[in-house]
């Protein structure tokens, strides 16, 4: 729009014709990529076609559903997949809160150590939970510890983000008053954030705990584990009716602790 | 929370319940880790193995050019149409879902297949895959468009159950069809918060096909399941190393378009 224009010849437009472009590269951007990634991308045809098939067949394998197995083989394993999510969560907690009142800048305010803070944050997030199992495998061989530590590393990450958020945006008024009071550091923390950010917290450590249980029933499959192990010998001896069994196990723990999140978080929160 | 009668005031009053709740949660530690055979020794033996898998990742070394390109081109190439396909299947899905706009039979099959769709684990998804569509990509696509539809068909549904209805019944007062309602009525009012959706989702979809591959479905997966049974340690640390990248780039880039496209005004985390 040029401002000689005549006032009659003016038309009303949304978007600066910058915005116009800086949108218009991301369209074209968005389909050059799709286009390239469908041309790319290795399909077989063949395995498409007896897809329907494929799956019928492994349905009517799976049925009927051996009940039977849950007791010896299911039980154990579920309950441990339920202690290395809480135990996991619990850690994550622990290791997350420092560094997210690191990446807070109003708490540390230190730009340096608020990067540092916000890299270490990135990487466990960048990494999958099943990638720190393969490498907590490695270090302590299988079984469940692996599988704890994995997905306390893999938690920091979102933990320590929406915790260090929290921090944030605490209101300011509170931890003045703490300090024009001389309270050190550590009482500022105690009294002036933590009353503030609490609620955030337990809703980020719920969030945290229900999405770990997912996690932690396919921890398993690399030797985690949880009742991925469980999973992954029924399919590696084509027990299909034991591992309908064992993802029937799975998919009702997810409901309940999706269940016992949303109750708890509708009593305390 | 009970008034409390206590007319003497105290400053930082201590709560029992809470110191209660507190040694609870301690003592829940101390039996589930007993549980699950957490024991000293083996975390010192674990440290001391802990130390020379680190020292045998270090330098990290590209041993295969090429599987870790492949890997990495398909793995974004998964993302990116499982994130296509997902955001398209998902848009009719999450608008049949919504209970302010549409009737309740139509409400309830879409949030089944949403309820359905999210259940299970990508991982989970994709074991099923590999076996209906075979070792490959193909299968990793499939699994992480289940999870999109999924994710961003439950958001699009909540967040069209939150927007005003004025504007909605505005655009509906000039005889408009509904085609048209849902085009100038609706989209509008959630575009924004949609672009943050599918942004997120891409992101998530890229975090995740770095995964699938270990079930076999595509990906940088299966190059670095590979290198670690074959204890190339320093090739799972490039490997890493590169997926990380990646990662973060994807993150900032997202970022950016959430930037471009949210209204100003509206504040945007950095």
């Amino acid at each position: 729009m040029s401002a000689t224009a005549p006032v009659a010849t003016r038309v009303w437009q949304r978007f600066t014709p910058r915005e116009r472009f800086r949108r218009f590269v991301i369209y074209l951007v968005m389909v050059v990529a799709i286009v390239q990634s469908a041309r790319m991308v290795e399909i077989i045809p063949e395995f498409l076609y007896d897809a329907p098939q494929q799956v019928q067949d492994l349905l009517t394998r799976m049925w009927p559903i051996a009940w039977s197995h849950y007791p010896e083989g299911v039980h154990e394993a579920l309950v441990e997949t339920i202690h290395i999510a809480s135990l996991g969560t619990i850690l994550s907690i622990l290791m997350a809160v420092p560094v997210g009142l690191m990446a807070a800048n109003n708490v540390v305010p230190n730009r340096t150590v608020n990067y540092l803070a916000k890299l270490i944050l990135v990487s466990s997030r960048s990494v999958n939970s099943l990638i720190w199992a393969l490498l907590f495998v490695a270090v302590f061989g299988p079984g469940a510890l692996a599988g704890t530590l994995a997905i306390a590393f893999r938690s920091v990450g979102f933990v320590g983000k929406l915790f260090g958020e929290a921090l944030e945006e605490a209101n300011r008024g509170t931890i003045e008053a703490l300090e024009a009071s001389g309270a050190p550091w550590f009482s500022r923390l105690l009294w002036g954030y933590w009353p503030q950010v609490k609620p955030a917290f337990w809703s980020i450590a719920l969030f945290r705990w229900d999405i770990n249980v997912r996690e932690s029933a396919v921890l398993g499959l690399v030797g985690a584990g949880g009742i991925g192990m469980a999973l992954d010998t029924a399919m590696n001896l084509f027990q299909w009716p034991r591992v309908a069994m064992v993802l029937f196990a799975i998919f009702a723990v997810v409901v309940i602790a999706e269940i016992v999140v949303t109750q708890i978080r509708k009593r305390i929160l | 929370m009970a008034v409390s009668t206590d007319t003497r005031r105290v400053a930082f009053r201590t709560n029992p319940w809470g110191r209660a709740g507190w040694l609870l949660l301690a003592a829940y530690v101390v039996y589930a880790a007993g549980r699950l055979d957490f024991t000293w020794d083996r975390f010192v033996l674990g440290l001391d193995s802990g130390a020379k898998f680190i020292g045998r990742m270090f330098p990290p070394e590209i041993l295969q050019p090429e599987s870790l390109a492949k890997g990495l081109m398909e793995s974004l190439e998964i993302a990116i149409l499982a994130s296509f396909i997902g955001i398209v299947i998902s848009l009719p899905i999450g608008l049949l879902a919504a209970r302010n706009l549409m009737p309740a039979w139509a409400t309830w099959p879409a949030r089944a297949i949403i309820a359905a769709a999210r259940s299970f684990h990508p991982v989970i998804v994709a074991i099923i895959f590999v076996k209906a569509v075979g070792f490959g990509a193909m299968a990793g696509i499939g699994a992480l468009t289940v999870a999109s539809v999924g994710f961003i068909g439950k958001l699009f549904a909540e967040a069209i159950e939150e927007i005003s209805l004025k504007q909605v019944e505005a655009v509906r007062a000039t005889g408009a069809s509904f085609m048209n309602v849902i085009l100038f009525g609706v989209m509008p009012q959630v575009f924004g918060r949609f672009i943050g959706f599918a942004t997120y989702q891409l992101d998530s979809n890229l975090r995740n096909s770095t995964m699938v591959g270990i079930v076999g479905a595509g990906g940088i997966g299966g190059t670095l399941f590979s290198a670690f049974q074959r204890f190339d340690y320093e090739f799972v640390a490039a490997i890493l190393l590169c997926i990380i990248a990646m990662i973060m780039v994807g993150e900032v880039l997202a970022t950016w378009v959430r930037g471009v496209f949210v209204e100003k005004g509206r504040v945007e985390d950095e």
